[in-house]
């Protein structure tokens, strides 16, 4: 299967072969009126299989969405055909907006301008907690 | 800006400069009575509450300053739908310092946030309650006398219970502090407690719903009552009200030296037949917490420089560990 090189844009690669889906939502790819491929179960030496996003445009992306999605992903760069930048990708410290606090105690449910903000709280076993009320996310 | 919303924010020097601030307070109380004046403290309380919002006035007034008081949602703006975060910069304006109780999780830290002058947080939700754990550990070190090689069971609503989640955060950092975690199943401490606090630091803890098995092995005893308010399901409260009731029978399972402590207010979970027994420290707590909350709010002006620096306190602190 073939897919064409982009010239502008970003190509996020070495995602766990199944994550690219919910990169692609969470990312709101959906709403994007640019060329953008994901590419599923992808061979990889590496990784055995992998998926693959491509943007054909050079917009921002939420890379704290794809650390807490994916923290073994990487974010290429490309300008005029050629790669610019890599990005190695770890698990963020603060997740802003990503997330919902679903403690319907917490103040982020009932107060609607609220940043929903959730903090790394255990690194080893990816925990993220709301910073109001320290419910785990799940 | 300072403050205090987690008992946490405060460490372990800083709540034996407050512990030995109080018990200055406690021996020269005329030392203290005028060093507030001018200062106005706002208590913003949108739950029901007695105590913890009389303990802070009365401590404010015993410094020597005034206070600005709203006293549940439906008499304030937030009956308007103004935010926290709103209120918060508004009595930013009128006060020097707020203490705030609220019933959703967090919001102190909201109003923290967004307010420039320091915020107390006195209750948020089943979240946290420092100025209660600040109340408990004072009147730990004065019938104890350390606040570290203890045994401390505490039993009852181990899961909405603010003031256990604070408490086994506080004694957490002491040494050699053991927990007996009493409860029915349905209200056994949150795991985020015990992944966050108890395992990473090593400490010693068991779990059971057998209070007269565990008594004769404690040092204190921090009985809590099971919150109505905190329950969405009528029928589960009935159920889980009256797991554990101590009486005068279970205290002879106690050492003769143990104290039994509790948030207050109670309802049937420690009889009253116990009240003159001279293990029951729980009406001392009352008056640990005012002089706790005047060394906290001594403590916060200062650091706003809206007050001058303290001296250091006459009375040496006990040893606290």
């Amino acid at each position: 299967m073939n897919v064409d090189s982009i010239q502008n844009g970003i190509v996020i690669d070495h995602i766990t072969a199944g994550q690219g889906m919910r990169l692609y939502e969470l990312l709101g790819l959906d709403g994007l009126d640019v060329s953008v491929a994901l590419i599923k179960n992808v061979v990889s030496k590496k990784m055995g299989r992998k998926d693959i996003i491509k943007i054909d445009a050079d917009i921002p992306v939420n890379v704290d969405i794809i650390g807490f999605v994916d923290p073994g992903a990487t974010v290429n760069f490309i300008k005029n055909g050629e790669l610019v930048d890599k990005k190695a990708i770890e698990m963020p410290e603060i997740l802003t907006n990503v997330l919902k606090c679903k403690n319907p105690r917490c103040i982020s449910s009932c107060e609607q301008e609220l940043s929903q903000i959730f903090r790394l709280t255990d690194r080893e076993h990816k925990v993220y907690r709301c910073i109001y009320c320290e419910t785990k996310w799940s | 800006m300072r403050h205090v919303i987690d008992i946490l924010d405060l460490s372990t020097e800083e709540i034996g400069g407050l512990l030995a601030t109080a018990q200055d307070i406690i021996a020269r109380p005329e030392a203290y009575s005028e060093l507030c004046r001018g200062k106005k403290l706002a208590t913003l309380f949108f739950e029901p509450s007695t105590r913890t919002r009389l303990s802070f006035e009365a401590a404010m007034y015993e410094l020597g300053g005034n206070v600005l008081s709203v006293t549940g949602a439906a008499t304030s703006s937030a009956s308007k739908g103004e935010s926290v975060a709103d209120t918060a910069k508004v009595v930013s304006c009128y006060a020097d310092i707020i203490a705030m109780r609220h019933p959703k999780e967090g919001a102190a830290l909201v109003a923290a946030n967004n307010a420039s002058i320091p915020v107390i947080n006195a209750g948020d939700g089943g979240h946290c309650h420092p100025t209660q754990t600040l109340a408990d550990l004072l009147t730990i070190l004065r019938e104890k006398g350390r606040l570290g090689d203890l045994t401390v069971g505490l039993c009852g609503d181990l899961k909405f219970g603010r003031t256990v989640h604070s408490l086994i955060n506080a004694l957490s950092r002491y040494e050699n502090v053991k927990f007996v975690l009493i409860s029915p199943e349905e209200l056994k401490l949150p795991s985020y407690v015990k992944d966050s606090v108890l395992k990473p630091r090593g400490i010693a803890y068991t779990q059971t719903s057998d209070l007269e098995g565990a008594l004769p092995d404690l040092d204190l005893l921090y009985m809590t009552r099971v919150q109505k308010e905190r329950f969405f399901n009528e029928e589960d409260y009935l159920r889980l009200k009256d797991s554990y009731i101590l009486t005068p029978e279970k205290m002879r399972l106690a050492r003769p030296d143990m104290c039994v402590l509790h948030p207050l207010p109670r309802v049937n979970e420690i009889s009253v037949a116990i009240d003159n027994d001279p293990r029951a420290c729980y009406f001392k707590q009352v008056l640990n917490g005012k002089y706790m909350r005047m060394a906290l709010i001594l403590m916060l002006l200062r650091e706003a420089g809206k007050l001058p620096s303290a001296k250091k306190p006459a009375v040496r602190p006990l040893e606290t560990v």
